[in-house]
């Protein structure tokens, strides 16, 4: 059967360069860089060159690059590190309703530690509003933590404003751009950023490894306690082969980056406007323009993203989905609620991220069996009637209240 | 996540559709993960003689629409009253932890027919 990954955004394929970089460091090169030995001598170079290459990709100097495990720890990191650090100088953060998880748990945690939060909405197109960004700070706010580009959506903040409204505020700036980096240019000085998040697993690395840039000068609390490796901003033995592998897939990320975006946006508009034209009563999510290259969030109006999924997974098709019945919780993406997508098309979100390697013939398959599936699942629903049109409003709030 | 029964019963659900003058339809929801289910019965002599589903739902929720669906045909009413969530799950070889409370609820769809039935016509 066909297989096509249209689920980037999850993770990616690690690229066959970082692979072959990596594969040395399982083998003869496996010591560890803290020995003085010969073994840990030979790949301590290794993980600075993986720094150096991380820091070229970001704009900055390969001091400010700390190795962390994955994005979830660098957000964890960039958030508590923060308020343990400057915890006399106040306990207010401001962040958004559409942050990863990562960054949402991490809040709501410190909430109950007497952090206050303010969790800024966003709009239709899942975009904040900068006046009232600004107008949250106060002279308690120690942190801004917003995305850079939404994991679900796409849609990019304007990083660039709101580091500027950070550093008019003297307010500490964090961005979770694990989806951002290697997508659209992530330059750290441009952005007034002081603390950025990447994960390799999304640029073509292996899982297990990521980064988080700490401008010069900021100070922050360790979260991992221990040895004294990464200048004792993160205790713990380095994961050589993967920070080797990031630094290539930095690298690869970095030369390519015009090149793969302009491919995977072309691909990207192709199945939107195929999907427009093919199948009706559907949604796209997210801002129109404002958006990540590799990005398709889909909502087809009467039926059900978990349905969708399995279809398409049928036909050998992966892509993921914002419905409960996917998460594990009962509720919808707290994405599409955030930007008040209609209960039951926010089940039916349904995410197409695309990678380096997405193909035309790809985008053709999809296109190909997208609408056959659509048209036989709303065949059997219930908010969808038998002669194939659409029930009236009236008819869908009286089904959607029993 | 899913037995190869449900699979089977998602990918090729049996009884799809709607009957025309139907002697009882039942709809239940999920308020919270937005599942319906709606099922149309036809009765004669108090037995179950033709039985339709749609639903809205996940793999979980059709699958076991069509199992139910399966189990009810040619049972007298009585009978597909004692129908319940746990034996339609049970006969897909079961359901993740999460679906039974979420999108299991073909028995109470099938329940609610029977119900509208016996008010409709008296039995």
């Amino acid at each position: 059967m066909k297989r096509i990954y249209l689920d980037n955004n999850a993770t990616t394929q690690v690229r066959p360069e970082v692979l072959d970089a990596m594969l040395p460091f399982f083998r003869e090169q496996f010591g560890n860089p803290s020995s003085v030995h010969w073994a840990g001598r030979a790949v301590a170079g290794a993980v600075e060159k993986g720094r150096e290459q991380v820091a070229k990709l970001l704009n900055c100097s390969p001091a400010e690059v700390v190795f962390v495990s994955c994005g979830s720890e660098g957000d964890n990191f960039a958030i508590k590190g923060t308020v343990e650090a400057l915890r006399d100088k106040g306990n207010h953060i401001i962040t958004t309703k559409v942050e990863h998880p990562a960054v949402l748990n991490t809040c709501q945690a410190l909430e109950k530690q007497g952090c206050r939060i303010t969790y800024l909405g966003v709009d239709a197109d899942g975009m904040i509003d900068l006046k009232e960004l600004e107008a949250a700070i106060t002279d308690q706010t120690i942190l801004i933590s917003v995305m850079w580009g939404n994991n679900e959506t796409g849609t990019l903040f304007p990083i660039e404003e709101i580091g500027a409204i950070a550093r008019k505020y003297k307010v500490r700036f964090h961005t979770d751009a694990v989806q951002a980096v290697g997508k659209v240019p992530v330059d750290v000085q441009k952005a007034n950023v002081d603390l950025l998040v990447l994960s390799g697993h999304k640029i073509g690395a292996p899982k297990g490894v990521g980064a988080i840039y700490i401008r010069r000068g900021t100070k922050m609390t360790p979260l991992l306690h221990g040895g004294h490796q990464e200048r004792n901003r993160r205790a713990g033995t380095h994961n050589v082969a993967g920070i080797v592998g990031l630094g290539v897939a930095c690298d690869l990320a970095g030369a390519q980056l015009e090149e793969c975006a302009a491919k995977m946006k072309r691909l990207r508009d192709k199945l939107e406007q195929g999907i427009r034209e093919q199948v009706p009563e559907i949604k796209v999510n997210g801002h129109p323009t404002l958006r990540l290259p590799n990005t398709l969030n889909v909502s087809f109006a009467y039926i059900e993203g978990e349905s969708l999924l399995l279809n398409l997974d049928m036909k050998g098709i992966a892509a993921s989905s914002g419905s409960a019945c996917t998460s594990g919780s009962l509720e919808p993406s707290h994405v599409m609620g955030a930007m008040c997508v209609d209960v039951l098309l926010a089940h039916s979100s349904t995410r197409f991220s695309l990678g380096p390697e997405t193909t035309e013939e790809d985008i053709d398959f999809v296109l190909q069996e997208l609408p056959a599936i659509i048209e036989r699942l709303r065949q059997m629903s219930p908010l969808y009637n038998r002669q194939g049109k659409p029930l009236t409003c009236d008819e869908c709030r009286v089904i959607r209240s029993v | 996540m899913y037995t190869e029964k449900v699979m089977d019963h998602f990918s090729n659900p049996r009884n799809v559709g709607e009957i025309d003058n139907a002697d009882g339809v039942g709809e239940v929801g999920n308020a919270s993960c937005g599942d319906i289910m709606k099922i149309f019965l036809k009765v004669e002599d108090n037995v179950i003689k033709d039985i339709k589903f749609k639903t809205f739902g996940c793999g979980a929720a059709i699958a076991t629409s069509s199992m139910v669906t399966e189990m009810a045909l040619g049972k007298t009413i009585d009978e597909a009253l004692e129908l319940t969530n746990a034996a339609v799950a049970e006969a897909l070889d079961g359901l993740p932890a999460q679906k039974m409370h979420c999108s299991n609820l073909a028995a109470d769809a099938l329940h609610e027919a029977i119900k509208n039935y016996k008010e409709t016509h008296g039995a």
